[in-house]
């Protein structure tokens, strides 16, 4: 096995940064976590609660089956011992929290030590991926819409009691753009065994990072910052690395930083602080007595298992094994466009163009509905020059929209093969009318080539195929 | 006095006697003896009325009617009822109104009982007496100037008094059975998870458990059955088909192995009065008179119960009343600067100075650093009870002792926390082990009140605590056996 490339330290020379993620998913249930409410985004505020979930009185949980197994499909996934759990709560008082305590997973999670392989080969130890309920969520009503000078805060418990999984990795992330893929594999396998939308747009993705710095070449963990609210995997990156710069700033100015809860601040790009560890809560844990442990059987486990998807780690490797290449393999996986690139590659299809068409012009909405055999008509279409490569992005388009054969749509487009000899002849009036700059383009001013097939596209409304432009061009030069 | 929930439901399904005359005989009574004893938060008298003339008219159309068709019932206030009041006897509940019912009210109200109201207890059911609650005590019938126990005062008072016919209370740490000894009536607490907590304010939810009082144990046995079985909306519900008590009272006790319990003799503990001890053993001499081998036995790790309790127990209050925050329903106190001081000053304001003192012990006992030394080593004593109870049953099929170490005190006897706590010695051990106990009345003890004698049986063990319960309930209806007991026993 060949030593996975690392990224490089964006750090001052001699830094390394030390980075663990815990990644909460919520699971793509119908109900929550313990109560009958549905459990779908959008809803209007309080709407989606049951007396359960809203913690009245006299009411007492019970487990989601549904949740369960789709935290193991993530588990088995990420390559977790899945084993029995217990319920536990983590007690601290907050509006948005019905029951002023969260049931949660203490020292028995459902799921502990896995890893993660990303892309570049890398393994990402997971510690544990844990069950939980989510909280609601408040929104404070005031000058800047910070808790702070709040005038009133509104509560939304929609959310309460939403079924999360709380995904948990080792320290082994070395930089922002390890820890953006770490978090971009994760959310493709959770979208691909079912277990939650992962969409960052709607909360069903958050991260916090843990983050610390060390001397490279060191083992030891010094004092960490877990930031929060970090809510795409653009800022995931840019808070990483500014927390990272500023503990390296600390310690080179002869201090250190404390171990607290930092906030990003994505307009003015840095982090804040939050609860410091003076004021950290002490949650009190203890078995959950309303609930008893889950044991999962083996052969449930297996059952899990073996209807488990193909993962995108192996998905990337069969496109790989077509002939299929570095960022166009990981888009198209990514996408959810492999099986259609598989398939049409099976009828016949070019296995570069195909995956050139899923990779660069596939990134609309619609895109995984396409027909294969279709799909696999447009590749054949364009390979054998029946269209050129603008012609068929442009089919490739109308099939997304409206679903149709790409030949009745070329037809109707009026794409078709142009004659080499009717572009000479349309070349050879260009040339006549710009005999000066045909002198220069001839004479080796190479910038011209772009006018003359200007010009040639205009005079045959784009249907004109580039490559047999640059092709005449050069013969003419040379004549 | 009125006629059992047998008695009545028969009385109604055949028409011998209507829903509402039975009723009628009920709010006689409560109107007569309530402002004195003050057994209830909430007396539904017109909801009853019309309960009952639906029972009447489903009799007269000749539709069935259910096992408990007529039969006047209280509940305890930490039960949730769809639209009534549930307070817990608590300023910060009061008012609440569930929008849904406790499992066990579905049941009942399925089997036809008609509710008559919500009684008192101490608030959050943390107490002995009754006397913590927020809306005043309730008074034993039997002698206006003493409590009637707890924290189910209410619900034993209503039943002593003939208020209702039955009543539900809770029994986390002796609830039920310590007020049906108080109070001369039959309080059973079953099997943990043979009958749902869905709708019970959890005080705390690995001791809770809702069970029936009763002026005899045939009503005890009935109400039990009705109540129990499992109920998908608890997890801690037993998945299992439970077995029917009601063919095991007339049984007898012949060949049964009954052992008293020799730590709550009153030899290893202080505080148990000499009449209350003599109850008991005279009620070991009628089931040896009938058969049973009697012996005594040593459950050592009984003595240790209560601590363990006093730990337990807060630990998950302090959790399960953590809710109580003031935010979304309950006693809210405007006016705080933010909404940490909200909370503060709501939950200062609405819960009385037990609930909080339990609520920072349990707190303090969960903290970190003392997580171990308190709640870790409580539960680890919890699992000895339980391992002590099991060799027990090895050698004997039910175990006995008193219910209380006294007989009903008067009120402010037991002002000392410590002393209030030690009243549930005997109770304790049975929601640790999890296993069923019955309560029930044997004769006198000081003052002419009543004692009541304890049957603890093993998990599910509820057939053979039935069928000893029916016949010590036997042996104190026959006055004369029992002087005769008493004389040669102790003499």
């Amino acid at each position: 096995m060949t030593i996975p490339e690392r990224e490089p330290q964006n750090l001052p020379d001699g830094w390394e940064m030390v980075i663990g993620l815990e990644v909460h998913a919520e699971l793509a249930t119908h109900t929550k976590m313990f109560s009958p409410a549905p459990n779908h985004f959008g809803a209007a505020p309080n709407t989606n609660v049951h007396p359960v979930c809203l913690g009245l009185p006299g009411t007492l949980p019970v487990v989601n089956a549904k949740a369960v197994e789709l935290s193991i499909r993530v588990g088995l996934a990420l390559n977790c011992t899945v084993q029995r759990c217990v319920f536990a709560r983590k007690n601290y008082f907050y509006p948005d929290m019905p029951k002023d305590y969260q049931i949660s997973q203490y020292d028995q999670p459902l799921n502990a030590d896995g890893w993660l392989e990303l892309p570049s080969g890398y393994r990402v130890c997971v510690e544990r991926a844990h069950m939980e309920e989510d909280t609601g969520k408040s929104t404070h009503v005031g000058v800047s819409g910070r808790i702070h000078d709040a005038g009133y805060s509104l509560v939304d418990y929609n959310r309460a009691g939403v079924p999360l999984l709380e995904i948990v990795s080792r320290p082994d992330i070395r930089g922002p753009e390890e820890a953006k893929a770490y978090v971009a594999e994760l959310q493709s396998i959770l979208i691909a065994v079912g277990a939650s939308d992962g969409k960052f747009e709607e909360g069903s993705l958050r991260v916090d990072a843990n983050v610390s710095v060390r001397p490279t070449g060191s083992t030891e963990l010094r004092t960490r910052c877990e930031i929060k609210n970090v809510n795409s995997l653009r800022s995931i990156g840019r808070a990483i690395q500014y927390e990272a710069i500023r503990h390296v700033d600390l310690y080179t100015a002869g201090e250190a930083p404390i171990q607290e809860t930092r906030h990003w601040d994505e307009e003015g790009g840095r982090t804040r602080p939050g609860r410091s560890k003076e004021e950290a809560e002490d949650y009190r844990y203890f078995a959950d007595p309303d609930l008893v442990p889950i044991d999962p059987s083996p052969e449930w486990i297996d059952e899990i298992r073996a209807a488990l998807p193909a993962l995108p780690r192996e998905r990337r490797q069969a496109l790989v094994d077509l002939g299929g290449r570095g960022e166009a393999v990981t888009v198209t996986v990514e996408r959810r466009l492999d099986t259609l690139v598989r398939e049409a590659v099976a009828l016949g299809a070019d296995a570069e163009r195909a995956l050139i068409h899923a990779a660069n012009n596939l990134a609309v909405e619609g895109a995984d509905r396409l027909d294969s055999a279709r799909f696999a008509a447009l590749v054949t279409m364009e390979t054998s020059g029946q269209l050129t490569s603008t012609q068929a992005k442009q089919v490739l388009a109308s099939m997304v929209a409206t679903g149709r054969h790409p030949a009745e749509l070329a037809a109707e487009a009026g794409f078709e093969a142009m004659d080499t000899g009717e572009l000479e002849g349309l070349l050879d009036g260009i040339i006549a009318a710009r005999p000066d700059e045909w002198q220069r383009f001839v004479e080796g001013e190479a910038k011209l080539q772009g006018m003359f097939t200007g010009q040639i596209m205009k005079a045959t409304g784009g249907k004109a195929d580039g490559k047999v432009i640059a092709q005449l061009l050069a013969a003419k030069k040379q004549a | 006095m009125s006629r059992t929930a047998v008695e009545i439901a028969a009385a109604v399904a055949s028409g011998a006697a209507s829903a509402v005359s039975i009723l009628e005989e009920h709010l006689a009574r409560i109107d007569e003896r309530e402002a004195e004893i003050h057994a209830f938060n909430t007396v539904l008298t017109d909801e009853a009325r019309a309960q009952a003339a639906e029972i009447d008219r489903q009799v007269a159309a000749g539709h069935d009617v259910g096992p408990l068709a007529g039969v006047p019932i209280a509940l305890k206030d930490n039960l949730c009822t769809r639209g009534i009041p549930t307070t817990c006897s608590s300023r910060m509940l009061e008012g609440w109104r569930p929008p849904y019912n406790a499992t066990v009210v579905e049941r009942l109200a399925e089997a036809g009982a008609v509710l008559v109201g919500k009684t008192n207890l101490d608030e959050f059911a943390m107490g002995s007496s009754t006397e913590n609650s927020a809306f005043g005590p309730t008074r034993n019938p039997h002698d206006l100037s003493r409590v009637p126990g707890g924290s189910s005062g209410g619900s034993a008072a209503a039943v002593a008094a003939g208020f209702s016919a039955v009543a539900l209370g809770s029994d986390t740490g002796g609830s039920i059975r310590q007020p049906a000894a108080l109070c001369g009536v039959v309080g059973m607490k079953p099997t943990y998870g043979a009958v749902s907590r869905y709708g019970l304010v959890a005080f705390a939810s690995s001791l809770d458990q809702v069970g029936p009082f009763s002026r005899d144990v045939a009503d005890s046995a009935l109400l039990y059955e009705l109540i129990s079985g499992h109920d998908p909306r608890d997890s801690t519900s037993i998945p299992a088909t439970l077995p029917s008590v009601r063919g095991h009272l007339d049984r007898g006790v012949e060949g049964l192995r009954v052992g008293l319990i020799r730590e709550l003799l009153g030899e290893t503990l202080d505080g148990f009065e000499p009449e209350v001890l003599a109850q008991t053993r005279a009620a070991a001499d009628t089931l040896a008179a009938a058969g049973a081998i009697v012996d005594e036995v040593s459950v050592p790790s009984t003595i240790y119960g209560l601590s363990a309790y006093y730990l337990i127990a807060p630990a998950e209050a302090s959790s399960n009343l953590a809710r109580y925050d003031g935010v979304r329903y309950g006693h809210r106190e405007e006016g705080g600067a933010n909404t940490a001081a909200m909370m503060r000053a709501s939950r200062t304001a609405g819960f009385g100075p037990e609930v909080k003192r339990r609520i920072m012990l349990g707190t303090y006992g969960l903290s970190a650093g003392y997580h171990d030394a308190f709640y870790g080593k409580a539960q680890r004593v919890r699992t000895l009870i339980i391992d002590d109870f099991a060799k027990a049953y090895e050698n004997f099929d039910v175990l006995l002792s008193p219910t209380s170490p006294c007989v009903a005190f008067p009120f402010g006897a037991k002002s000392d926390p410590l002393t209030m706590y030690l009243n549930d010695v005997a109770t304790i051990p049975s929601n640790l082990s999890g296993q069923p106990s019955i309560s029930v009345p044997f004769g006198t003890g000081a003052h002419g009140l009543p004692v009541g004698v304890q049957v603890l049986a093993p998990l599910l063990g509820e057939p053979v605590m039935y069928q000893v319960a029916a016949q010590i309930e036997r042996a104190a209806k026959e006055p004369l056996l029992q002087e005769t007991l008493l004389k040669e026993g102790r003499s």
